[in-house]
């Protein structure tokens, strides 16, 4: 099964529909509430990074009864140190961006720990990649 | 108690078929996509209705009725006890006092009644402790509404373990109520009838089958618009009469009247780390919100299906813009009694009962989108489902009897409708096979072709003779 759906940069008014499509196709096929969760959390913090920081990506969902693996990749300034990024709290949200209440840079660890794995690529000025495998039940 | 008629869940708001013009208004408003029209009309998908009543206040035709307990069944009963619901003192004209509403309800055949209000003045203390205990789960969600409880137990079921384990005031009255005619009165709770007046249908399907909790202390609901023009009656010519009773009245603070309209509950709990939301449409988004962790830092979610919150149910009579100011009013005018109220005697002995006001058993979800019971079953179905999607029209017209397109889709898959349901579709196929006729057509014996079709024919015959002859033209 595999699903894409695009997420618009700056669009905050759109923000979150790719990841509540996301969410209603895995109630649909039955995976397990936490699952569900994990996943709508994980992917609505993935897709709120792509909306605050870049200019355009795409939301991929790939599932079968074993796991969940979502891809969110985008065009966008990519991420200049990785591990930093990782870090609880740092954020380099504009702050209008954090004015609205998001931004709080708790976005990457928050992804982190709902997933069972999660891998980042990153080029700086072109994009950047976010793979995160959940268990399926 | 209404009859359940071989009904897995038990359900206030019917379809009245004979009214009923299959126009799909109702299909295009409901929250849980619960309507599909077939064979013309607009049939309720029980497991998915939540009893919010958008279809009834949508339907052009009244063929979306409430179907809830009337004043005649208090007959079967010795002694009636009213449970007003707050939205009920916002109906009558301004400077009509709540305790005149509480006389009139006796003047009109009950022998006694306890002010929903008045419980909703304890529910708030017990509703600001368990919030205030450390817990896991941010934020709690209301279990006031119980067409909000319906809609998380199967739209959002991930959210059940949100809604906050205290009982509504309606279910707190219901026992306060039972234990004074039981325990002071010394009657046989079997001919005691306990009426919740109601401004929704939400709330006559939650008497008749609770969430939460088990007990079957309320005998039924009976629409505040049933009551609304003896009440008035009575609050117009009998004023003397009512002067009479109401002092032994407990009516509720104005913080316990002000759960009539959304924000009200808020005010009544206190704090600040709430939201209050309204309209389930609303309703629903702030939902997705907590389901995306995004309110974590929200204590309590104050949320009610009808717009404005109570006062706007469909069973209330009067409008419900100028109904919310009037509670606003009243809810000002008597906010002082909250003192009162906590030091009653009543109200005491009902805040050290514990269990007067928590749910005895955890609200189960019931999901309805499971594709599926077999996830590779389901995976395929949903598949299929996104194919047919991507092949119709876009249009969500409702034409074929579902809400939209990805219904249609969805009800294909799951084998409760047919592509050509679509009439984009079912025009396209007639004129395919319009095509194919024409073609059959051609294909008829040449004995039987007309004469144009026979000049077509010899035409044919002489091109594909010229043809054999050598191309001097090119
Ligand atoms: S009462 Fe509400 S949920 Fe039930 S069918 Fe009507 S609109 Fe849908
Ligand atoms: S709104 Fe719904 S119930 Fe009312 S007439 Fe139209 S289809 Fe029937």
């Amino acid at each position: 099964m595999h699903f894409v759906f695009e997420v618009q940069g700056g669009d905050f008014n759109k923000a979150g529909d790719a990841s509540s499509k996301v969410k209603k196709i895995l109630q649909q096929i039955g995976s397990d509430s936490t699952v569900v969760r994990r996943v709508a959390v994980a992917c609505y913090e993935a897709e709120m990074n792509v909306v605050i920081h870049a200019h355009h990506g795409f939301v991929t969902l790939d599932a079968d009864i074993n796991q969940v693996i979502i891809v969110v990749e985008d065009e966008g300034p990519g991420i200049e140190d990785i591990e930093m990024a990782m870090t609880p709290g740092y954020s380099t949200a504009p702050d209008y961006v954090r004015e609205m209440g998001f931004g709080a840079g708790m976005g990457l660890p928050n992804m982190k720990n709902c997933a069972s794995q999660m891998e980042i690529k990153s080029r700086r000025g072109i994009g950047t990649t976010v793979r995160m495998v959940f268990e399926n039940a | 108690m209404l009859k359940v008629k071989n009904q897995q869940y038990f359900h206030s708001v019917h379809l009245m078929e004979d009214k009923c013009k299959g126009c799909v208004n109702c299909i295009k408003r409901c929250p849980t996509e619960a309507i599909r029209v077939r064979d013309g009309k607009a049939h309720i998908i029980e497991e998915r209705c939540i009893d919010c009543g958008e279809c009834v206040r949508i339907c052009p035709n009244q063929a979306k009725i409430v179907v809830a307990d009337t004043l005649e069944n208090l007959k079967a009963y010795k002694y009636n006890v009213a449970l007003p619901a707050p939205a009920i003192y916002g109906q009558f004209r301004e400077g009509i006092d709540p305790r005149h509403v509480m006389a009139a309800l006796l003047a009109i055949g009950f022998d006694d009644v306890v002010d929903v209000a008045f419980a909703a003045d304890l529910v708030g203390k017990k509703i600001r402790e368990a919030i205030s205990a450390p817990s896991e789960i941010r934020p709690f969600i209301s279990s006031a509404c119980p067409a909000v409880v319906r809609l998380i137990q199967v739209r959002f079921p991930n959210l059940v373990e949100h809604i906050l384990p205290v009982l509504s005031p309606m279910r707190a009255a219901a026992n306060i109520a039972r234990n004074h005619v039981t325990e002071k009165m010394g009657l046989d709770p079997k001919d005691v009838g306990v009426w919740f007046i109601s401004p929704c249908p939400g709330k006559v399907s939650a008497v008749n089958e609770p969430a939460g909790t088990e007990d079957n202390t309320i005998s039924g609901a009976i629409p505040i618009a049933e009551v609304y023009p003896l009440i008035r009656e009575k609050l117009n010519h009998n004023q003397e009469e009512l002067d009479q009773i109401v002092a032994d009245l407990k009516p509720g603070s104005g913080l316990g009247l002000g759960w009539a309209r959304s924000g009200g509950e808020n005010q009544s709990i206190g704090g600040s780390r709430q939201i209050a939301v309204d309209g389930i449409h609303s309703v629903i988004q702030i939902l997705e919100d907590v389901e995306r962790g995004k309110l974590s830092d929200i204590d309590y979610i104050e949320a009610q299906a009808c717009v404005g919150g109570c006062v706007g149910g469909v069973l209330t009579v009067e409008n419900s813009f100028i109904t919310r100011r009037r509670v606003r009013i009243l809810a000002t005018d008597n906010a002082g009694r909250l003192d009162g109220v906590l030091c009653d005697e009543m109200a005491c002995e009902a805040l050290d009962n514990e269990d007067w006001f928590r749910h005895d058993r955890p609200i189960e979800p019931r999901p309805t989108l499971k594709l599926d019971d077999d996830m590779a079953v389901a995976i395929r179905k949903m598949e299929q489902m996104e194919r047919i999607v991507e092949d119709l029209p876009g249009l969500d017209c409702g034409s074929c009897g579902a809400p939209n397109c990805r219904a249609l889709a969805e009800d294909v898959v799951r084998g409760l409708a047919n592509e050509m349901d679509c009439v984009f579709k079912l025009r396209e196929r007639v004129a395919q096979l319009a095509g194919e006729m024409m073609e059959l057509a051609e294909k008829a014996p040449p004995a039987m072709g007309h004469v144009e079709k026979k000049a077509e024919i010899e035409n044919a015959i002489g091109e594909h003779s010229a043809k054999t002859k050598p191309d001097t033209e090119k």
